[in-house]
């Protein structure tokens, strides 16, 4: 955890922007906001330039010697591929009306992670390289040559975005500046500055399927364990398959749920869900150890890498011979199936549109993908009756929800989960309006921030969303923050922890496997964590 | 503070006095009004398609909208159909209200730090009144115009002088005597508009951080226009007659110069002619790009239906076999299935 205390994080937040214009302000990378260097090793396994041990701390940053000429090929090259950037590096009018919708700048103060400034950095080199008027005009009309120390404000602070799309929905032109960070670090990524938080895991999904590097047969050990617990909880023994060819469905969830709690109980969650379907209707369901992350870390470093990672999906349906593929909670694996994959690595034409077997629904919206998501999945199930639930079950907890901002923002998916959430339990309570639906504030963690070290930037970047919450908190009692992504089930335990210690952290199927009863079950005492439920707090210390 | 608005100020003064100057003693009013105004409109014109034309040629790989609303996806969840479209007729609403209404910046709001830790956000209405007032009433006065580029004038612009002159009878009838001509209130809220986002600029700290020379530049640019403007109709009055017969002879190519027109309606002219020149250089043409912009004008239907990428490319792969011969000894102690056996 950082060193300084909320109070002392929320007096450092000074919103008047320094004395020095932003161009004459020169770069300070501080401790507590930015990651580490890659690590050789994993960059070099999935062969992307200039492997090398580098420190950002250090003066010198070991680039290749014509690293300019790189840069300036690579921003010509994405200008002509990329509509969007072409568009967006010339039509702000810089009125300000993102300045104050990052959550960054929100928590930091730190006039550079304004959007519009975040993406001036690159104007201005955009301006001095290749428009006639910036190069007569020089800084009168904002433009500037690329030095070292413009390159090095590249890197900090295009490693201070999210990519959470919020300053988008403000802009009256809908100038997206994840798309400019995305742009932003695929340039860094040509001369090899990444951070190891997001080298690391590509390496990883690249080689085992998952971000953690976890191997298949430790893959089905840690599933071993949930099976133990499920039955501990339930009584009911449950039997996931893998790699099984001719199942219906392929599900693919990321793989932090795996891993860590919260999303541990998330991961139950599906496992005693698909467990149910099978009993009841026979739907069959396969986990797949080579495609075994949904999240998708090639999206914070280039397009390219991005394709490489999401190929797997398609590659392993194909092989496997399944129906159409089922995706679970998270957030940018679905910004990635809903808006690239099937343009990368399409078309599905091997799959069958899908159709729920159990309610005959056809998912129309996921027609040509062939992927639906788990909300929608489960929400069609509900409004068919085809769960049994018992509601009550979560009655220990009073529940708000974050929308995770990949699919509010770049899908629109807002109501299924609601319908979910008001169908398992009896407290939900919405945060204010401004920091829900698609003006969601993003958990401070995400396209690869979640590191240990840049903990107080995650902890300031947060502070929008954990304030949100604080609010519900003291009002209705709150104590549980729901989501439908694996780095919010990973960032926000810390982030609760230091703003609001009161709130714990629930995936959807968390819930929805508290209160599904499964065929053949013992009276359950405890919810999937072992917390006896209300009502049956002296059965469950029997 | 930023005081980069000096530089634009200054410039903006530079530009005046060269065409006061230029054109009353100099004795280049040929040059002024009839070389400069030929050269602006030509470069507005090719600068502006060539500017079109570029963003054009540059590919839409992905279709990525930002949605601001539920999507379409199961039959009884209500859809968002404007800011999240699933057809052409959703997206078509979409931009129209974007660019008719300026949606985006009505939603916009205004953030705060409260008691020390309290977040609050509040809906800040001002930007987009400021906005829709400059652009609108600056659509107006162009209208207004072009009763002196087209003859005879038609019924429209009529029209719209009407309502432009009848409109100041509620509002500031009071100050004018009977005898001026009418008040025309486009130009004054244009004015006010223009004063208003210099003064956010200048006032509000982030907004002042972010402006760079090159913003102030068109504000003062278009104050000047306006000020000019206002001079003109109602201290100098200048002759109306003689300046139609001028701008009728440009427009069709005849040009003469007008015996009776003084300096201030060269720096009109001037500063107008700057304006377009400068327009397709720079961020003035966000007027064009709106319509471009591909997280709005894009249909949220990836999941449904396909989009092509023109320029994707193969890719080097990690393939299931390699996967498999990497692991397959631990697959199969695991119990997990395998293609091929061990040998
Ligand atoms: S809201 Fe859009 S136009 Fe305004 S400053 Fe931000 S990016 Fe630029
Ligand atoms: S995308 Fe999110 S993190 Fe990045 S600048 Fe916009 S609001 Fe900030």
């Amino acid at each position: 955890m950082t060193d300084l205390k909320p109070d002392e994080l929320l007096a450092k937040i000074d919103r008047n922007p320094p004395a020095s214009g932003w161009m004459d302000t020169p770069i300070n990378i501080k401790k507590g906001i930015y990651c580490y260097a890659s690590n050789p090793k994993s960059v070099e396994y999935v062969g992307l330039p200039n492997v090398r041990k580098w420190n950002p701390l250090e003066e010198d940053w070991k680039l290749p010697e014509n690293w300019q000429e790189i840069l300036h090929k690579g921003f010509r090259e994405r200008l002509e591929r990329f509509r969007t950037f072409k568009i967006f590096m010339d039509i702000c009018v810089r009125c300000g009306a993102c300045a104050d919708k990052c959550h960054f700048f929100i928590g930091t103060g730190d006039p550079k992670n304004m959007p519009v400034l975040r993406a001036e950095l690159l104007r201005s080199v955009y301006r001095n390289d290749f428009t006639t008027f910036g190069k007569i005009l020089g800084k009168f009309g904002g433009a500037r040559k690329l030095t070292l120390d413009v390159l090095k404000e590249w890197w900090y602070y295009f490693f201070q975005c999210t990519e959470c799309r919020r300053c988008s929905v403000f802009c009256p032109y809908g100038i997206d500046t994840a798309e400019i960070t995305i742009m932003g670090r695929e340039l860094l990524n040509l001369i090899g500055l990444n951070i190891d938080w997001v080298a690391t895991p590509v390496a990883n999904c690249y080689r085992t399927g998952n971000h953690l590097g976890i191997q298949p047969h430790a893959l089905k050990g840690m599933f071993d364990f949930f099976v133990e617990d499920i039955e501990e909880v339930t009584g009911v023994l449950v039997e996931p398959q893998f790699n099984k060819k001719g199942a219906d469905i392929l599900f693919i969830t990321p793989s932090g749920d795996y891993f860590a709690d919260p999303g541990t109980y998330t991961c139950m969650g599906y496992i005693m869900l698909f467990h149910y379907l099978k009993e009841k209707y026979g739907l069959d369901v396969t986990w797949s150890t080579y495609a075994s992350e949904g999240g998708n870390f090639g999206f914070f470093t280039s397009h390219e890498t991005m394709k490489r990672l999401n190929s797997k999906m398609y590659a392993e349906a194909r092989r496997l011979g399944v129906k159409w593929i089922l995706g679970g909670e998270c957030g940018h694996m679905w910004r990635v199936v809903h808006q690239y994959m099937d343009t990368m690595n399409g078309p599905a034409d091997f799959m069958e549109e899908p159709v729920s077997p159990i309610t005959g629904t056809k998912f129309e919206n996921a027609k040509s993908t062939k992927m639906v998501h788990i909300a929608e999945f489960t929400a069609d199930l509900i409004k068919h009756n085809k769960l049994e639930l018992d509601k009550n079950r979560n009655d220990h907890l009073k529940v708000t929800f974050h929308d995770s901002c990949n699919p509010a923002r770049g899908m629109g998916l807002l109501d299924e989960p609601r319908y979910v959430i008001n169908n398992v339990c009896n407290n939900f309570y919405e945060m204010p309006p401004g920091t829900i639906r698609e003006q969601t504030f993003c958990c401070g963690s995400g396209a690869g921030l979640n590191a240990g070290e840049n903990i107080e930037l995650r902890m300031a970047g947060g502070l929008p969303r954990a304030n949100a919450v604080k609010h519900v908190h003291e009002k209705h009692g709150v104590n549980m923050l729901a989501c439908i992504c694996a780095i919010d089930r990973a960032a926000f335990p810390a982030l609760m922890e230091y703003w609001v210690p009161e709130v714990d952290v629930i995936g959807l199927h968390e819930m929805v496997a508290n209160a599904l009863i499964m065929p053949g079950e013992s009276k359950r005492t405890t919810d999937l964590r072992g917390e006896p439920l209300l009502g049956m707090e002296d059965e469950a210390d029997e | 503070m930023n005081g980069k608005y000096w530089f634009s100020l200054i410039a903006v003064v530079i530009l005046m006095l060269l065409a006061y100057v230029g054109a009353e003693a100099g004795g280049l009013a040929i040059f002024f009004g009839i070389v400069i105004p030929y050269l602006a409109a030509i470069i507005f014109i090719v600068g502006f398609i060539r500017r079109i034309l570029g963003w054009a040629s540059s590919a839409v790989p992905f279709r990525i909208p930002t949605t601001c609303g539920q999507q379409k996806s199961l039959p009884w969840i209500k859809q968002n159909k404007i800011d999240n479209p699933s057809s052409t007729l959703g997206v078509i609403l979409r931009m129209f209200f974007e660019i008719c209404c300026f949606r985006s910046l009505f939603r916009n709001t205004k953030n705060e730090l409260y008691n020390g830790s309290k977040l609050t956000y509040s809906w800040e209405i001002w930007l987009w009144v400021a906005a829709l007032a400059f652009h609108y009433s600056f659509l107006v006065v162009i209208m207004r115009h072009l009763r002196f580029f087209l003859d005879p004038v038609p019924g429209c612009v009529k029209l719209i002088e009407f309502f432009d002159g009848f409109l100041r009878l509620e509002f500031v009838d009071t100050f004018i005597q009977i005898g001026l001509p009418a008040i025309m209130i486009s130009g004054i809220v244009l004015l006010a508009a223009v004063v208003f986002l210099f003064l956010r600029r200048i006032f509000i700290p982030q907004v002042n951080y972010i402006s760079l020379a090159a913003d102030y530049f068109p504000l003062f640019l278009i104050m000047g226009i306006a000020c000019s403007g206002i001079f003109m109709r109602y201290f100098t009055k200048v002759d109306v007659i003689g300046i139609k017969g001028f701008t009728m002879g440009l427009v069709k190519f005849h040009p003469v110069i007008p015996e009776s027109v003084g300096g201030v309606f060269y720096i009109h002219l001037f500063l107008v002619s700057i304006l377009l020149a400068y327009f397709p250089f720079s961020k003035l043409m966000h007027a064009g790009g709106i319509f471009l912009s591909p997280t709005r004008n894009l249909v949220n239907n990836t999941r449904a239906v396909r989009h092509v990428n023109p320029w994707n490319y193969d890719v080097p792969l990690h393939t299931y076999e390699e996967y498999e011969d990497e692991f397959r000894e631990k697959m199969i102690e695991a119990g997990l299935p395998v293609e091929k056996e061990l040998k």
